[in-house]
């Protein structure tokens, strides 16, 4: 299978040469095609900052990321944003809704600036709308959605552009376990599906169950890799709890 | 320790303070150059009676900062208030570290304080240095000559500078410690956290409301421009009450129903980031209804003030060539024992003065010791008048209507007249045009706008006149436009010329005198000039009846010096107005800049283009900015067409020079302001 994400021998400094933190120290992997990866860590292992880079949100040290055979780190300006909005999906913890707006436009505005017709796109919000069973919600605005509902309205706003990959970042962070379990049930539709290829970042292993593939950070490093293969989802869940207490006593809020 | 954390928080929040700092410097700066204006105006070389304009002036002044100093000191407060908010999250950091109330108190003391100072040090300066550019402005309205440039510095107005900021600043610690003492931990934790609750208006009690004011709005409309000569002061002021109230409702409805029709226009609506830059305007004025409204106000006022004050200025000095076209008139009342005992005079002539008013003018002026040497050009003419023509019969058809527009009308006055060739010599020294009667015609010259019309309307008819045993039929079926007597403005109601034969010796009732003075340079005119205007003055005092005296000269000066004070008072407070409303409006989008700040992070991480969302940000901020302007607009070009039909004695010629200059106020201060909200937005929304 063709990689969509390459990741070589990335590295990312913070500070001065006096006090130096390695927040990614030498990091490579792949993501292929339609896959569903997990990045596991703890806090303070750097995860949060991989994803930054892959989002070009922040610049990588060294090393080269090549999205579709693509150097993204070597895109500035507008090119960057270009490539975030059409390449790119992402979904956070806090959900970043504008609370101005309601579902329907925050999901909308996804299109609108990448300047989709204003025809196209009541059609395009209502099909992926339906897809996440999201359809009675358009009408609300953030403050009236339960935690679940922002998250998949979140959701619907990443996918809606067909993105190449969707960057999700803690997404049932602030969730309870059963708006957790039904957003993650989406997100193995959205990749079994709708052929999204999804990289997630969690700390939460229960989370991390749902992905086809778990790569676990360490100190900024690789520290290893679990695949699910034609595991069942507990018997997946089992392993990365062996792996999480290999890791040690930092992640310590897995359930 | 305190002192250090004032001084950090102060330059910290340099950049959000950046427009109150700046209100604060323009408006101590402004309030020092407006009251210095009496230390200004002492090196100016002007005649005496321009002196006492200049005295009137000042304390005409004076009073209206007692007013801007109420204004300026709500500004202040509100504006400092707005920014109390902003920092309630550092407020709570403070306390949860275990800072008392009392000591942020002092913090905030401190922080008034060292801003209060230095926004009153750079201000003065400022001040001082502008007025030295004001004085320029004043001796040029004066038009005094500034032979040498002198340095003013008035100490007077820097202390009165100091007493009223240093009061508005103390108001500002006590409301500052009142708001912090009213503080919880909890809210001031949680402020930044709370979303913001999108109330949506009912669509058909806003679209009922939008329609209710919009009529209203053109009732008011209608009833100050059509119907402006029947108002009095009382409907006016309910006009203004209905109008104020109207715009209130209208920018209620109107954030309301303007989204709604903006998200039907589907291809407007989903383009770019304008759904997003509509929701935040729509959110914002659904928040800011009451300040839109004063600032659309306010707004309003300024425009109407400097545009009327201007052109009042400068039509009061255009029609001067016209009406001072002669260098002296002087009028006397003749036979004083003949006046009509049932009339309501307040003064009761003694005796001496009776017998007086049977001298003739020219005799008078030897008493007084005016010497005719002064005088060329010499053209005397009298008023004559009976019982027969008074006011009741030439204007008692339009009883009435006349009564309502000139409620101190005596309907038993008798009519002025004078005889066509006596009318037909001054009006070749006035310069008027000359006129031809047949021996049973008459002709009405008049040129005060309001007697003119009804005067029209009943000349339509040509109704004969009778008197002394003889009828008169009217020339022409209109006034003529035309005067006996220089004043600064046109306000001859109507007198009539008759033919020579008409009148006689025993209809005599004024006297009218009037020439050009025997001198060919202006410093000649004015040697004569102050000769006469002490003796042809004090006629009370000799037991004379009094001349009533009018010279080029002081028709001028007055004219000069009222247009300069109307200049002033006008520039002053429709500057502060303005100020104010801008003030308040970049302020408002300032503070929630924070709030925008967050949500232009979210459309960065979604990869919207940094030019698309500065364009954003620029929409956003110049449609909050247009609105209560366009809306102040609106009510101008009605207001203004009212000032211009009340003034209208004035000349209406100006009115575009005046609008043209307020319009370069409103660029430079409002646009100023507009400008530096868009860069510090700007500013703020940046990505760290």
């Amino acid at each position: 299978m063709e990689s969509v994400l390459k990741i070589e021998h990335i590295e990312k400094y913070y500070g001065n040469k006096g006090n130096l933190t390695k927040a990614i120290d030498d990091i490579s992997f792949d993501v292929e095609k339609q896959e569903f990866v997990a990045i596991m860590g703890a806090s303070g292992s750097g995860k949060t900052t991989l994803l930054n880079c892959i989002s070009t949100i922040d610049r990588v040290t060294s090393g080269h990321i090549y999205m579709n055979g693509e150097d993204i780190t070597k895109l500035k300006g507008n090119a960057l944003n270009r490539f975030r909005r059409e390449e790119l999906g992402f979904i956070f913890q806090d959900f970043n809704l504008l609370d101005t707006l309601t579902a329907y436009e925050n999901i909308a505005l996804a299109l609108t600036i990448q300047g989709e017709k204003s025809k196209n796109i009541e059609k395009k919000v209502l099909a992926i709308a339906k897809k996440l069973n999201i359809v009675d919600v358009l009408k609300k605005y953030p403050y009236q959605m339960s935690g679940g509902q922002k998250q998949r309205v979140a959701s619907a706003r990443a996918m809606i552009t067909n993105p190449m990959l969707v960057l999700a970042d803690e997404p049932t962070g602030a969730l309870d376990s059963k708006s957790a379990r039904m957003l993650l049930e989406n997100f193995e539709y959205l990749n079994k599906e709708l052929k999204a290829t999804i990289l997630m970042v969690t700390h939460d292993a229960f989370t991390a169950s749902y992905a086809s593939r778990v790569i676990f950070i360490k100190d900024g490093k690789l520290f290893h890799e679990l695949r699910r293969g034609d595991d069942t989802r507990k018997e997946f869940f089992d392993k990365i709890i062996d792996v999480v207490t290999l890791l040690g006593g930092d992640l310590n809020d897995v359930i | 320790m305190l002192f250090k954390l004032s001084i950090k928080n102060m330059k910290k929040s340099m950049k959000d303070y950046a427009i109150y700092f700046f209100t604060l410097i323009l408006g101590v700066s402004i309030f020092y150059i407006f009251n210095s204006m009496e230390t200004q105006t002492v090196f100016l070389n002007v005649t005496s009676s321009t002196r006492e304009i200049i005295q009137l002036m000042i304390g005409m002044l004076s009073g209206v900062s007692v007013f801007v100093s109420f204004i300026l000191g709500f500004l202040i407060i509100y504006a400092n208030q707005f920014l109390m908010k902003r920092r309630k999250k550092e407020f709570a950091i403070y306390m949860t570290l275990g800072m008392s109330k009392r000591k942020i108190s002092q913090v905030l003391l401190i922080e008034t304080l060292l801003i209060g100072t230095i926004s009153l040090i750079i201000g003065l300066f400022l001040g001082v240095g502008l007025s030295q550019f004001m004085s320029v402005l004043v001796a040029n309205l004066f038009e005094a000559d500034l032979s040498e440039f002198t340095f003013v510095f008035s100490q007077e107005a820097m202390l009165k500078t100091l007493v009223y900021f240093g009061i508005m600043y103390l108001l500002v610690m006590v409301f500052n410690t009142i708001s912090v003492g009213r503080c919880k931990l909890i809210d001031l934790l949680q402020a930044n956290k709370k979303s913001e609750k999108v109330k949506l208006k009912n669509p058909i009690i806003c679209t009922i409301l939008f329609i209710l004011s919009v009529g209203a709005l053109a009732y008011c409309y209608y009833q100050v421009t059509a119907n402006a000569m029947t108002l009095n002061i009382s409907s006016i002021g309910k006009l203004m009450i209905v109008g104020a109230i109207s715009t209130f409702c209208l920018f209620w409805s109107l954030s309301g129903i303007l989204l709604k029709i903006l998200m039907s226009l589907k291809r407007l609506y989903y383009k770019n980031l304008n759904m997003f830059v509509l929701r935040q305007l729509a959110s914002k004025v659904n928040t800011t209804v009451f300040s839109m409204t004063v600032i659309s106000l306010m707004l309003f006022l300024t425009i109407g003030i400097l545009s009327s004050a201007l052109s009042l200025k400068n039509s009061m000095t255009a029609n001067l060539k016209e009406l001072a076209p002669i260098d002296f008139q002087a009028s006397k009342e003749w036979d004083l024992y003949h006046i009509p005992a049932d009339n309501q005079r307040q003064y009761v002539y003694t005796e001496e003065e009776k017998q007086d008013s049977l001298v003739p003018i020219t005799e008078t002026f030897k008493k007084l010791n005016i010497k005719e040497s002064y005088f060329k050009d010499v053209v005397v003419s009298h008023y004559y008048g009976t019982d027969e023509v008074t006011y009741e019969e030439t204007l008692g058809t339009k009883r009435e209507y006349v009564s309502q527009n000139f409620p101190a009308i005596h309907w038993d006055y008798r009519e002025l007249m004078m005889s066509i060739s006596e009318y037909n010599e001054l009006a070749k020294l006035l310069g008027s045009p000359t006129y031809q009667l047949k021996n049973d015609e008459y002709i009405v010259i008049a040129d005060f706008d309001q007697m003119v019309s009804i005067r029209d309307e009943i000349l339509k008819e040509k109704p004969d006149l009778t008197f002394g045993g003889k009828t008169y039929h009217s020339k022409y079926d209109h006034t003529v436009e035309g005067f006996t007597e220089m004043s600064s403005n046109h306000i001859n109601t109507g007198i009539y010329i008759v033919p020579d034969d008409a009148v006689n010796q025993s209809m005599l009732m004024e006297e009218i005198f009037s020439a050009n003075y025997h001198a060919d340079t202006k410093e000649g005119k004015y040697e004569i000039e102050n000769a006469i205007q002490e003796p042809a003055g004090e006629g009370y005092d000799e037991g004379l009846t009094t001349l009533n005296a009018t010279s080029k000269i002081s028709i001028y000066e007055a004219s000069v010096g009222l247009g300069a004070m109307v200049t002033f008072i006008g520039l002053y407070l429709g500057i502060i107005f303005l100020i104010s409303s801008a003030a308040i409006l970049a302020l408002k989008e300032l503070s929630e800049s924070s709030d925008n700040k967050d949500r232009y992070m979210i459309l960065r991480r979604i990869g919207t283009d940094e030019k698309m969302i500065r364009h954003a940000l620029f929409l956003q901020i110049a449609c909050f900015f247009l609105l209560p302007l366009i809306v102040a607009m609106i009510h101008s070009i009605f207001g203004i067409q009212f000032a211009n039909i009340i003034l209208s004695t004035f000349g209406d010629e100006q009115l575009l020079p005046s609008i043209i200059m307020t319009a370069i106020f409103l660029v430079a201060i409002y646009g100023g302001y507009f400008m530096i909200t868009y860069f510090c937005s700007k500013n703020i929304i940046k990505e760290k």
